[in-house]
């Protein structure tokens, strides 16, 4: 393998419905970042079904080049045919460096792309840098400069780790949603498209689709929330969430929840925060009845204020949380509603 | 029907975890689980065997003592343990384990093999997916339910906002949610079985179709540059109040932080 033919910056710019997530312009900010630290481009690839039409709207939030992969075996994800349009991509263009959201897609489709073109994928990535490896020299081995060095929790987030990939391209990484930061949309900007289609004949891979069953949820995404009002297993019921919601609603937040309250069936897992939920960054985060589990801090303690609510004073929540209230939450959170109902009514 | 089960013992990080002087796991101080993920793939397995009869192999790669996580998945009532244990397959991220196990599963006989959507000390979820790269064979990953069809299974495949239900035809490879099932207990015959049952030990020699160059440490793409335990911001301030003192605790800190 020539590493030096490797070049550039790229992503996938996951869409579902032909809709973009927003990972894609997440991982598109971030590897600006990369790309001008390398001083090269980044590129979006998009891969669907009459998706071109989305092409601009990636360039509005940065990326230097779309590269669409159109066809229609590509309608829904699976595994087989999306796999095969990234590692052609890859094989195609030989990017340094090739970003995947750590969602529910990225997660089964960044190691079966990996295991193809044999390389190194470091998962759930919460920072990601270009630096050297060794970090430091070591004598008797070449240090390497301009390496992604891709930093991750592991350990239920009890640990951190530095993980480059050295000798082999792309460097991979799936990245988990709501930590890097999209820039600014330039309204108006026209993508720079490239089409490419490597040719999709289904094989033994290709599964069959019986049904799609799209949950039925208006709820807000709680990672876009500026104010979440979170509650734990210390809520005791599903009805006592509404004292949750009612608070929520006078701040203009969402209600979202611990691991505890998904697997007691009291809200949906969308709402949960935390290693197996959401990482969500809101400027303010509630934490009523939650004691804080490693798995759940590690979604949450990037909130700008934590304020925490629980009647135990040995909670780990505590730990960091900005403001801590060791009290009973069915008194503090009703009377909280009302004066906070009052101030806002005074303002107005 | 014959069914592999890839199960990882794994350390149980909510008793927090335990470092060596050196700033490594101190893994021998810390209890050791089956891994929830790969026991909710042996339960859809076991599942399968009450139902048609399915012959249940599990399969782990480990240190020698990682003998005991097949054990109890026999006494969960598994047929059979192949354990993969060897010096030079040490230090393997998820590439080389995947063609540790892939090479290992070259000399068995499955249909279906399953394993855990993820491991709770990596949290990586790569490992399945790789393996039936590796194998040539459809993945389904994230299954939240799972039946069989004839020749095929019929899984439905969860997703943030949806669930796709899909039909792949064996052999394939599924990862198992937690969600999937409430694994059973440890039946007192099947702890005896247990105690009793021969484990199949594999080496390096016992793996076939796989490179050298592709195990162990030497032959992982990805390298630590460095690890450390995690450092989290510090706690702010913590208050015992009254809740009308409270109340007026929590709405002066946020006019403070102009978030009202």
């Amino acid at each position: 393998m020539n590493l030096e033919e490797y070049k550039g910056v790229f992503v996938f710019a996951q869409q579902v419905d032909n809709t973009i997530n927003s990972i894609a312009f997440e991982l598109i900010g971030k590897g600006k970042d990369l790309a001008d630290d390398l001083g090269t481009e980044v590129t979006a690839v998009l891969v669907g079904s009459g998706v071109k039409s989305l092409a601009d709207e990636l360039a509005e939030y940065g990326a230097d080049r779309v590269i669409v992969v159109d066809d229609p075996e590509l309608k829904e994800y699976r595994t087989e045919p999306y796999a095969h349009a990234l590692a052609c991509v890859i094989n195609e263009f030989k990017p340094e460096i090739f970003l995947v959201g750590a969602t529910a897609i990225g997660r089964d489709l960044g190691p079966r792309v990996s295991a193809r073109i044999h390389t190194g994928l470091t998962a759930d990535c919460t920072q990601l840098d270009i630096g050297d490896f060794p970090l430091n020299p070591v004598p008797g081995k070449e240090q390497k400069h301009n390496q992604l060095l891709m930093t991750r929790p592991a350990f239920g987030g009890n640990t951190i780790a530095t993980i480059a990939c050295p000798d082999f391209r792309p460097q991979m990484a799936t990245v988990r949603p709501g930590v890097m930061q999209k820039r600014e949309k330039k309204a108006g900007v026209k993508a720079n498209v490239v089409e490419f289609n490597p040719g999709f004949t289904p094989n033994q891979n290709y599964v069959e689709i019986l049904e799609v069953v799209k949950a039925v949820s208006d709820t807000v995404d709680i990672m876009d929330a500026k104010i979440l009002v979170s509650g734990g297993r210390g809520m005791g019921s599903s009805e006592n969430f509404k004292m949750l919601e009612e608070l929520a609603e006078v701040l203009g937040g969402t209600v979202s929840c611990s691991r505890a309250v998904v697997d007691a069936g009291w809200k949906p897992k969308d709402l949960q925060v935390g290693q197996t939920g959401k990482t969500v960054r809101p400027n303010v985060y509630f934490a009523v009845g939650i004691s804080g589990a490693i798995q759940h801090l590690a979604g949450m303690e990037e909130s700008d204020i934590i304020i925490a609510i629980n009647k135990d004073d040995t909670a780990p929540i505590f730990d960091v949380a900005d403001y801590g209230l060791v009290g009973d939450l069915n008194k503090i959170v009703p009377a909280l509603t009302e004066k906070l109902r009052a101030e806002m009514a005074a303002k107005n | 029907m014959k069914v592999v089960v890839c199960i990882k013992q794994v350390p149980d990080t909510k008793g927090g975890v335990k470092f060596n002087p050196d700033g490594t796991l101190d893994r021998a101080a810390m209890m050791t689980i089956m891994n929830p993920d790969d026991k909710a793939g042996l339960e859809a397995a076991l599942r399968l065997k009450d139902q048609y009869g399915a012959e249940v192999t599990v399969l782990t790669m480990g240190l020698p003592k990682a003998e005991d996580v097949l054990r109890e998945a026999i006494a969960m009532g598994a047929d059979k343990g192949v354990l993969v244990t060897d010096r030079v397959l040490g230090g393997a991220d998820t590439w080389a384990t995947s063609q540790t196990l892939a090479g290992a599963l070259r000399n068995m006989d499955y249909d279906l093999i399953i394993t855990g959507r993820q491991a709770i000390d990596g949290d990586t979820a790569q490992v399945g997916p790789q393996i039936s790269e590796h194998l040539n064979i459809p993945v389904i990953s994230y299954a939240q339910n799972l039946k069989i069809d004839g020749d095929s299974v019929i899984v439905e495949r969860q997703y943030d906002d949806r669930y796709h239900v899909l039909k792949a035809k064996m052999p394939c490879l599924i990862t198992a949610l937690a969600e999937l099932n409430e694994p059973r207990y440890m039946t007192p015959g099947g702890i005896f079985d247990a105690c009793k049952a021969e484990i199949t030990v594999w080496g390096r020699a016992d793996l076939k179709d796989v490179e050298d160059s592709n195990l162990g440490l030497k032959g992982s793409p990805t390298q630590i540059a460095k690890a450390s335990d995690k450092v989290r911001k510090g706690a702010g301030e913590k208050v015992v109040l009254d809740p009308s003192e409270a109340v007026d605790y929590i709405v002066d800190k946020l006019k403070v932080r102009h978030v009202i």
